[in-house]
């Protein structure tokens, strides 16, 4: 498999795709994993919304979904429940993503957003406003249930941009950067452990609860920026992934292949902070998935590193059907989906390390 | 042995890599070490001097000679004495246990936390508080070791059953993998239970204050244990450090010396943790630190490691006690304060020593 990627004559029934500056190869493994993965993307959000109080059945929720059904299900359905579900698999595409583009360039199955930092400006920023916006009243608790999202998105941005900023010298190196963002990472999770240690007891659950990453009471508002993110950063990561290829093989190599390292690599550094950012200030950061996402694919796929578009459907799967199963595992209590992603996710990363044994050791 | 060598093998006879730079290494190690040694002097008399209540220095001294039982004695020896010695023997642990998971992983980013350790830990405590209604120092201290053993094995078996053996990047996931699933599984009974969030949150910041001498006694063996393996493990996981194939082509065992080294890593970041809570940064923060005069050769890293992890712990305890007087700042919180632009700041202007 490996051989033939690196091989860059024609090989028998694998037809190449080739204009200018962009090569495509047919990979049969990858179209089916690729199908099989949206088919499961599918079913997952229209068993998610057909859950509920009033249980629709899998049918008649795409039937809706196509324009049928009567009105009462169309309300139910796309005012209330298609929302929550697409929230849930944008986020959980963009912070895949996200993931697979930060691996990549790190060259570190361990260098997820969260893990160097980017997600947990956003998390500070929001404890902050939860546990010290209460103090002022209803009106600051107003203004901060309001700007959760908003001070999440500026914490979170803030941090990426410090992280860049303090690892530049004379241009980045993917070692550096991820060092940098530990530290970063480990100076904002003191500063929510020490707000969670001073808050009142009911704050600090609450604050928990966003922690943990939920998707409970979003609507069309939380679709909006999430899906204007991935319309324009998606299209930017799939023109520069040919680039994490090269950068694979170390910087010298690359510079060596004709990339431009420096620039190519903050472009899609600014891809990776944009998704993850807006992902986290939609619906906390959902733990895990941008680490196991791109993992799941890469071993799904096979290859040298996480698969960009493969990720992303891998990464919405998991959130969505994660969301079922926070919503109805525990009756009435609904737990946080950050919660299920981990417990689901981890598992099957485990199983699928023990299956691919020898592939993991790339 | 030169004159048998040179026999029929002549390219080995050319001159090898320069001695006096050689000699330059020694002596920047053993100055090295000797400073760390005298750091962690200072740190220990902090400790005992500074506090909530101030002692002039003739009491401290009165209080460690010639005590005769009045309060300031009883705050030194009673207080101070012990969460010293536990300060030390944690912040020693996380360092050297660090330097190993980030040798056995040959990952920058490992820390000891990455088998499971924090997370096994705070589940099992978090269970504790819950079914059993455990809500004291004591009775943590058990629960924590016992989750932190649990995790660390269970991690080692996962990231063990593919054909490779345990390699780095499949130890590294497993690790990532059920700490994770941990972190979810505790997250969900905290937020089932308030109370239970409002006993384990004070435990989950890492902290010195209120453990007293028997705290420190009820690791004390387990810590000896791992510090003695870890430091006996130098020499294999230098040749580990080449890479698997190699170490084994040198006469190493790959699995064994892998093996010794999760229970180092496991009695020793097990130990600290159940009796001082998780305290990040330590374990990932100093071995960086000590490899910059200690270069990547274990048989250096490791001691000096343990070292630097004693005083950082107690400085970071000292100036906790004594930033918002007359409270006190949570040590896992000061490390971690400080010690991440101290890291982000050498991570600038050294040159890292790459593993």
């Amino acid at each position: 498999m490996a051989v033939l990627e690196k091989t860059p004559q024609r090989v028998p029934g694998r037809p190449a795709l080739r204009t200018r500056g962009v090569s495509l190869v047919w990979r049969p493994r990858y179209v089916l994993v690729l199908t099989i993965g949206i088919a499961v993307l599918v079913l997952g959000m229209a068993a998610n919304i057909g859950r509920g109080e009033y249980p629709i059945s899998i049918p008649d929720v795409l039937a809706v979904l196509m324009g049928g059904g009567d009105s009462g299900q169309q309300f139910i359905i796309l005012e209330l429940r298609l929302p929550r579900s697409l929230t849930g698999a944008l986020v959980g595409g963009a912070l895949a993503v996200a993931g697979a583009i930060t691996q990549s360039i790190a060259r570190n199955p361990l260098a997820s957003p969260d893990m160097i930092g980017l997600t947990t400006g956003a998390s500070a920023a929001a404890v902050f406003v939860i546990v010290l916006g209460g103090g002022f009243g209803t009106v600051g608790g107003f203004l901060a249930s309001a700007g959760l999202p908003m001070a999440a998105l500026v914490g979170g941005l803030t941090t990426a941009f410090l992280i860049y900023g303090l690892a530049w010298r004379r241009g980045v190196q993917g070692f550096r950067l991820v060092l940098v963002g530990i530290g970063l990472q480990a100076m904002l999770m003191a500063i929510v452990h020490w707000l969670l240690v001073v808050a009142e007891v009911f704050e600090a659950a609450r604050a928990y609860v966003w922690l943990n990453g939920s998707l409970n009471a979003r609507g069309w508002e939380h679709v909006v920026p999430v899906s204007v993110a991935l319309a324009l950063l998606l299209p930017a990561a799939f023109l520069l992934a040919h680039v994490l290829g090269a950068l694979q093989y170390g910087d010298d190599t690359a510079r060596g292949l004709g990339v431009p390292v420096n620039r190519a690599r903050s472009l899609l550094l600014l891809v990776a902070v944009g998704l993850a950012s807006v992902a986290t200030a939609s619906a906390g950061p959902i733990a895990f998935v941008a680490l196991v996402a791109p993992q799941i694919a890469q071993r799904l796929v096979g290859g040298a590193r996480p698969p960009i578009g493969m990720s992303l459907v891998v990464g919405a799967a998991l959130t969505v059907i994660s969301d079922v199963v926070a919503r109805t595992a525990f009756g009435a209590t609904e737990l946080p989906v950050g919660i299920v992603t981990a417990v689901l996710g981890a598992p099957y990363l485990l199983y699928l390390l023990a299956r691919y044994g020898r592939e993991a050791r790339a | 042995m030169k004159a048998r060598l040179t026999y029929g093998w002549s390219v080995l006879t050319t001159p090898a890599a320069p001695a006096p730079a050689v000699g330059g290494l020694r002596r920047r190690r053993l100055a090295g070490l000797a400073l760390l040694a005298a750091f962690l002097v200072a740190a220990c008399l902090a400790s005992i001097a500074v506090g909530a209540k101030a002692i002039p220095l003739e009491g401290v001294w009165h209080a460690l000679f010639t005590p005769t039982g009045t309060e300031d004695d009883i705050v030194v020896r009673s207080l101070r004495m012990p969460r010293t010695l536990l300060g030390a023997l944690a912040g020693g642990a996380l360092g050297l246990a660090g330097a190993l998971i980030q040798g056995h992983t040959r990952n920058p980013l490992a820390d000891p936390g990455l088998l499971g350790v924090n997370n096994g830990a705070a589940f099992f405590v978090v269970i504790g508080i819950y079914a059993f209604g455990v809500t004291n120092l004591y009775g943590y201290v058990w629960f924590a070791f016992a989750g932190a053993l649990v995790a660390s094995v269970a991690v080692f078996v996962l990231g063990s059953v593919g054909r490779g053996g345990p390699t780095p990047v499949t130890l590294a996931l497993a690790g990532a993998a059920v700490s994770a699933l941990l972190a979810a599984l505790t997250s969900a009974v905290v937020l089932i239970d308030v109370q239970t969030l409002d006993a384990y949150r004070f435990w989950a910041v890492g902290s010195l204050a209120g453990r007293e001498v028997e705290i420190a006694g009820q690791v004390q063996w387990f810590l000896l244990a791992g510090a003695l393996i870890g430091l006996a493990s130098a020499p294999a996981l230098n040749a580990l450090s080449l890479g698997d194939d190699v170490a084994r082509s040198l006469g190493h065992s790959v699995r064994r010396t892998r093996t010794m080294g999760v229970v180092a890593i496991t009695l020793l970041a097990g130990s600290a943790t159940a009796a001082c809570g998780p305290i990040a940064f330590v374990g990932l923060v100093v071995p960086h630190i000590v490899r910059s005069f200690t270069g990547p050769d274990y048989r250096w890293l490791l001691p000096a490691s343990a070292l630097a992890g004693s005083t950082l712990l107690l400085a970071a305890d000292v100036i906790g006690r004594v930033v918002v007087r007359p409270g006190e700042l949570q040590v896992g919180i000061v490390l971690a304060l400080i010690g991440g632009p101290f890291f982000v700041w050498l991570v600038r202007r050294r040159k890292m020593v790459a593993i």
